[in-house]
């Protein structure tokens, strides 16, 4: 017979006010197997663990109940005391009489029985446990960063200065993301290269840092500390060793058709390309789909041209497979589409323009070597109206907009507005806002200067409509102050479009089994205090694919998820869960259904050798990989013969505590 | 109608670890009342509920047994609570044709952050079960310790 242990916390009046707590200690003394029973004011204090330890060693106990607060509260705590004492800590069970009986019940009869019915549960459940252990697991000591902007640039120059190695795999041919192709960065109108190519230079020439550019993760398996990642590296068609980023191949390409991403297609590149000056690393690569020789099998001047002798037609993608102990998300974001904003006609006019663009088209190294002219004529424009919040706080029609805001619109639209004032004082800068919304360090300064020393013309109000008019761009809005109608015959036209996150962080998402919001954003572990971590073990969340965000806060945020992945790389070995599945062979029938329904990939089936009373011989049964298991119990319910089974929630646990509840 | 004033009705809720049992936690930490006919067994995901423990409890005398999990999308284990959803709908549908009203048995959502929706489902739940009556479906399988 077990000897049983129950211990009814008080938990000061908590409980003890609704619940007689004596009454419950003494009538769950006489349930079969109680050996020991007794009630105390606070079972987590230091006295109260101190009579639960005792009372194990000197009764023996194989088993205790506590009667306390929630599982999710103090559960640990008591398997920590029960260890201390020399009991397994999964032999212990908790009834929950705080949350769920003293907290929401009134009359102490009623409360009191109920408590009485939990207990009994507890104690029916807690005579078919079986002690536990609980495996380790391996940590790789590398980490894995999915892009290469300034999120994951941080993240991974943090980590690799810790002393661990960082992989950062790029989709594009180099590093630098959107901060790359910003002019200038608000509050400080610092430039954006002069802060972020030092970084990306670092990265590049960081022991610990490799950089898998022009490359996608295609497959990840494993699970903390000890993932598996597929990456593919595209072929460039070009060798990154030979080639010196001398540029002569990309001025003599004939071929002129590819957009310029990083001008946002405000110009093209040729067919071989180097994406910008600064790009990193600072190496060619041929776009097949614009290139000549791979079209018709001629041209080939690059090849000619290349003293290097770095063009290689023949170049194949290649597949790296490496482990890595944790996985960092930071594939942040794109401006939405514009064109489902037919009012502002920016499918009608090449000069109704979004921000991004027109951080393109004020850039010195951008289409117009920073001179601003209209995309239309090349004209100087004299009037330009900002219209804000283009797809953002857009609960109307959210198939075309976001209901989010996405946070730096008022800033960076302030920003265009001071730099066309200040370099082109004659030209009129109109802003129409919804809100101005400015809670950063020295942002609202900021936006005070916009309008105060630069003479910004803001206008609380919508655009209802931008028309196409001869030459100019006639812009029909409310200010909402004066209550009237404005009318403005503007030049060009500029749409502070919403943000939303990178396309391939759905498929990221779903390949890591890391959770994302309605708006494909990735969900943190905690919203308040675990904000860089996603629910999903060993994978962290850095930059604005976690939600809208401007660059003080994604550094910050790189910087924090960098810690968290530092402190998991640090460790030798992870300790797993014990409540895994487990099959028992002599029942397995070897169907794969529980193989099937498996999220984690847990379960594989072997040929063995079975001995057992009814059977002996060779047959295929299931695995469970413990390492990999997450004990959810999917496939205790599907498997038919009953051989698949939860340790810490068996059938036979589930089972007694309903027979004790329905008595 | 006539209720027997000594019975009392025993549901069976079974919660999951991650969203409903937290919801339920709220509920208590909130102090949000719902009768104490109510037990609470707690399962690590609802795709964990074994049908066969429904069964087993209302051949035990439940009167009404209830299923909260994470809403759809939102499983801890990313996809137990369709398989929950999907076996739920075929068990209860076989229960209503053993004679179990099919208003004795329920699944819902309760996310952790949803302490008055636990509270309120657990409420209307109870009412229901106390309108029905004792269960009497499957009584020759009862086997109460006397």
């Amino acid at each position: 017979m077990q000897k049983i242990g129950v211990f009814v916390c008080w938990c000061g009046s908590n409980i003890a006010a609704t619940v007689d707590v004596k009454a419950v200690a003494n009538a769950l003394r006489s349930e079969p197997g109680v050996v020991f029973s007794t009630e105390y004011q606070y079972m987590c204090s230091e006295n109260g663990q101190n009579l639960i330890k005792d009372t194990i060693r000197d009764y023996k106990l194989d088993g205790i109940v506590i009667c306390s607060c929630s599982p999710r509260m103090h559960e640990a705590t008591f398997r920590k005391t029960a260890l201390a004492a020399g009991l397994n800590p999964y032999m212990v069970e908790i009834a929950n009489i705080r949350e769920q009986v003293s907290w929401i019940h009134k009359d102490m009869t009623e409360a009191t029985d109920k408590a009485i019915v939990l207990g009994r549960a507890a104690i029916a459940k807690v005579k078919k446990n079986a002690p536990l252990t609980a495996g380790t697991s391996p940590v790789t000591k590398r980490a894995l960063v999915i892009g290469g902007g300034i999120a994951g640039i941080q993240t991974a120059l943090d980590v690799a200065d810790a002393g661990y190695e960082v992989d950062i795999v790029e989709k594009s041919p180099t590093i630098g993301g959107r901060m790359a192709q910003l002019d200038k960065t608000f509050p400080t109108l610092d430039c954006a290269a002069c802060i972020l190519t030092p970084k990306m230079v670092e990265a590049n020439q960081h022991e610990n840092i490799n950089l898998l550019t022009y490359s996608e993760v295609e497959s990840v398996s494993g699970f903390v500390g000890s993932f598996k990642a597929k990456i593919r590296k595209k072929a460039r068609f070009v060798d990154e060793v030979k080639c010196t980023g001398c540029g002569v191949c990309t001025e003599k390409c004939p071929s002129r058709k590819g957009l310029n991403e990083f001008n946002m297609g405000l110009n093209t590149r040729g067919a071989v390309y180097i994406p910008f000056a600064q790009a990193v690393p600072n190496k060619a690569v041929i776009d097949a789909s614009n290139c000549i020789h791979f079209r018709t099998g001629k041209c080939g001047i690059c090849e000619k041209n290349c003293s290097a002798g770095a063009i290689k037609f023949d170049q194949q993608d290649e597949i790296i497979e490496r482990d890595y102990g944790a996985i960092v998300v930071a594939t942040g974001f794109k401006p939405i589409d514009a064109s489902a904003f037919d009012e502002y006609a920016y499918n009608q006019s090449k000069d109704v323009v979004t921000s991004l663009e027109f951080e393109r088209l004020m850039n010195a190294a951008g289409p117009t070597k920073g001179t601003l002219l209209r995309p239309s004529d090349g004209e100087h424009p004299h009037e330009i109206v900002f219209i804000q919040c283009v797809g953002s706080r857009c609960s109307r029609d959210a198939s075309k907009g976001k209901e989010y805001c996405s946070k730096i619109c008022c800033m960076y639209t302030a920003k265009h507005a001071m730099l066309v004032r200040e370099k082109y004082p004659d030209t009129k800068v109109h802003v129409f806002y919804i809100d101005v919304r400015t809670p950063g360090k020295n942002f609202d300064e900021f936006y005070r200067r916009a309008v105060e020393q630069y003479g910004v013309d803001y206008i609380k109000g919508m655009v209802g409509k931008v028309t196409v008019e001869g030459k100019k761009l006639r812009v029909q809005g409310s200010d909402l102050i004066s209550n009237e109608q404005v009318h403005i015959d503007a030049d060009m036209v500029v749409l502070a479009t919403a943000i939303e996150p990178d396309p391939t962080a759905r498929s990221i998402g779903t390949m890591l089994t890391a959770s994302m919001d309605t708006n494909d954003f990735f969900t943190e572990a905690h919203p308040k205090l675990r904000p860089v971590e996603s629910p999903t073990a060993g994978i962290f969340l850095s930059g604005v694919c976690q939600g809208p965000k401007d660059i003080p806060e994604t550094v910050s945020q790189a910087g924090a998820a960098a810690s968290k992945v530092i402190g998991l790389l640090s460790k030798n070995e992870l300790v797993g869960n014990p409540c895994v599945a487990h099959a028992n062979e002599l029942l397995c029938n070897g169907c794969s259904q529980c193989e099937r329904v498996c999220p984690y990939g847990a379960i594989t089936y072997v040929e063995k050798e079975v001995r057992g009373p009814e059977f002996r011989g060779t047959k295929r049964v299931a695995v469970v990989n413990e390492a990999v298991c997450q004990g959810c119990g999917a496939c205790t319910v599907t498997c038919p013969s009953t051989a698949m089974d939860l340790k810490g929630f068996s059938n036979n646990q589930i089972m007694a505590e309903v027979d004790a509840i329905c008595r | 109608m006539s209720v027997n004033t000594e019975w009392k009705p025993k549901i069976v809720a079974f919660c999951c670890n991650w969203c409903s049992y937290a919801g339920a936690d709220l509920a208590g930490s909130s102090r949000l009342s719902y009768p104490a006919d109510v037990k609470i067994i707690r399962i690590p995901c609802s795709c964990r509920l074994n049908p066969l423990f429904i069964l087993r409890a209302f051949q035990r005398g439940a009167d009404g047994v209830i299923l909260c999990g994470c809403h759809p999308g939102d499983c801890h284990y990313s996809t137990g609570n369709y398989y929950a959803r999907r076996r739920m709908t075929l068990l209860f549908s076989m229960l209503s044709y053993l004679g179990i009203d099919s208003r004795r048995t329920r699944v819902e959502w309760v996310s952790a952050a949803e302490g008055p929706k636990f509270a309120a489902t657990m409420n209307d739940f109870a009412k229901t079960i106390t309108e029905l009556g004792e269960n009497v479906k499957l009584g020759d399988l009862r086997c109460k310790e006397n």
